[in-house]
């Protein structure tokens, strides 16, 4: 028990799932903006916009993480010089944030074009029969009542983000929960399972509440209809 | 039981006799017909002085409008003009394509061959232009269609302030005057499923009314109604008519049509069978489809 405890004091363990919820944090932000534009090309009346958002998620939603990352690392840094920063360790966090944006934003696309098919259709007759073009209707009245919808969703889209943000270890982001996990079992082979389940219960306990959270919020923002 | 004498309002020139069994067959609408005679004589002044000064330029005008539902032909053949002023009941059996009808003529259904104008304008098919033509024609719903997560205040001030670009305070105003006319101001700040289907109705008027249309749709706007709310929204109706509103309305109404149409379109299989007056059009029809269609009014 002892030696357990020391792993606390030998490695930063709350550091590295701080690690993982930042990268969750601006990941989450970017695949929200990202997703909620594909989202609106995919309803959009512009066939081009539609066949474009179409594409990414079938793309992007069906290519593994791990590849998306490992691309951004070795051919978008190391063979092209891409930097997302000057200083070397924020260059690859930043990295592993826009992999994990794009991947989500697939994602985050298809919970608010759910979102957008709990909207009954007459609330954008509505909006066109009053004078709205497709933009303002789809900010002030489809839109607004989407996210509403797809508060469930989108929470488990987050869930996701949370349980994906390791993968960011192939992308070289070294201090995050799975890569100090990977130096622990390394030189704690003793300890190997009671080490998997201090990882394992950090992440029930990030993520319990995200769930809790988000079917709170769904019953409380639901549209009376 | 004493006749009721009253005159037509929207035309000129004859009178309705309501006997006790006469109109009978429209059922329920009855009940209206007898709440709201009293008003009747008012309305007839007030539609002849409007229909004086109304020009024969049409507000809305169809040529030769066809549509299909795949192998369907809904519209066949649409030859429509209404001018300012003029209120159009358009009845027929459900199926008849009278609700695409209307729904074409803001083109929220596209029409495969033929030409909608309003006002003078084409209907252009897409953008900027086609929103903005809408704008001048304000529609009705069967189901409200409210905006589901906005005020009822909300609801109208939205179309004035981002189509029309009006200040907030002028579009509260606005806002504010129309709802105290159609009754339900004092619920400005409730949502919309917190209020009756009739009220809820009476917002969406007014919602279209802010937007100073130049003809108002309607798509059965009674239909989805319990019964004793269909008067509230009837009885707003008539006194957008009395005001010389340029309306279309498609409604199960047969006391509206009666009380407030200048002229009724009868449709049947996608097809318009027959136009008169409401008095003409109800103790004469002239197409056995028409016939039929009464008879079976009368019968239950």
């Amino acid at each position: 028990m002892e030696k357990y405890l020391s792993l606390f004091t030998e490695y930063n363990i709350p550091a590295a799932f701080w690690v993982n919820i930042q990268l969750t944090f601006w990941a989450a932000i970017g695949a929200l903006v990202l997703g909620t534009v594909l989202a609106m090309m995919r309803i959009s009346p512009v066939r081009s916009f539609a066949a474009f958002g179409t594409g990414y998620v079938n793309i992007i939603r069906n290519t593994p993480l791990t590849i998306i990352l490992l691309f951004g690392v070795l051919a978008l840094y190391n063979q092209l010089g891409f930097t997302l920063s000057s200083d070397f360790d924020q260059n690859f966090f930043n990295l592993a944030v826009m992999g994990l944006a794009i991947y989500h934003a697939a994602f985050v696309c298809e919970a608010i074009r759910s979102g957008v098919n709990t909207v009954p259709v007459g609330q954008a007759e509505a909006a066109r029969a009053i004078g709205l073009s497709f933009f303002p209707a789809a900010r002030e009245v489809i839109l607004p009542q989407a996210f509403r919808g797809s508060v469930v969703p989108l929470g488990n889209v987050l869930i996701a983000l949370i349980k994906n943000s390791t993968v960011a270890a192939v992308s070289s982001v070294a201090i995050e929960a799975s890569s100090v996990m990977k130096q622990m079992l390394e030189f704690e082979s003793n300890l190997i399972i009671p080490i998997f389940a201090t990882f394992a219960i950090g992440f029930v306990i990030i993520v319990i509440p995200v769930g809790v959270l988000t079917t709170w919020l769904s019953k409380k923002l639901a549209v009376a209809r | 039981m004493n006749p009721t004498v009253s005159a037509i309002p929207g035309f000129t020139g004859y009178v309705m006799v309501k006997l006790g069994n006469d109109l009978a067959y429209v059922g329920r609408k009855v009940r209206m017909i007898q709440l709201t005679s009293a008003k009747v004589f008012h309305m007839s002044t007030d539609s002849t002085v409007s229909s004086a000064g109304s020009q024969t330029t049409p507000i809305v005008k169809l040529t030769d409008v066809n549509k299909h539902y795949g192998p369907l032909h809904v519209l066949q053949n649409i030859n429509l003009e209404v001018t300012k002023g003029e209120v159009v009941v358009v009845l027929g059996p459900s199926g008849s394509g009278k609700s695409t009808l209307c729904r074409t003529i803001n083109r929220l259904e596209t029409i495969d061959t033929g030409s909608i104008q309003i006002d003078g304008e084409v209907l252009p098919e897409e953008g900027k232009a086609l929103a903005n033509l809408r704008a001048d024609v304000g529609m009705v719903f069967q189901s409200f269609n409210l905006f589901a997560h906005k005020s009822i205040l909300e609801n109208v001030t939205l179309g004035p302030i981002k189509v029309k670009g009006m200040k907030k305070a002028e579009a509260t105003t606005l806002a504010i005057s129309l709802l105290e006319r159609v009754g339900v101001a004092n619920q400005k700040d409730k949502l919309p499923a917190q209020l009756s289907g009739g009220q809820q109705q009476r917002v969406a008027i007014a919602r279209a009314l802010a937007m100073k249309p130049k003809v108002m749709l309607f798509d059965e706007p009674t239909s989805a109604l319990d019964p004793e709310m269909i008067n509230e929204v009837l009885d707003t109706m008539i006194g957008l008519a009395k005001e010389g509103m340029t309306m279309i309305v498609v409604t199960h109404e047969m006391g509206f049509a009666r009380k407030a149409a200048d002229r009724v379109i009868f449709m049947a299989d996608g097809q318009i069978v027959e136009q008169a007056t409401p008095e003409q059009f109800f103790t004469n029809p002239q197409s056995a489809r028409a016939k039929d269609f009464l008879g079976k009014l009368i019968t239950n």
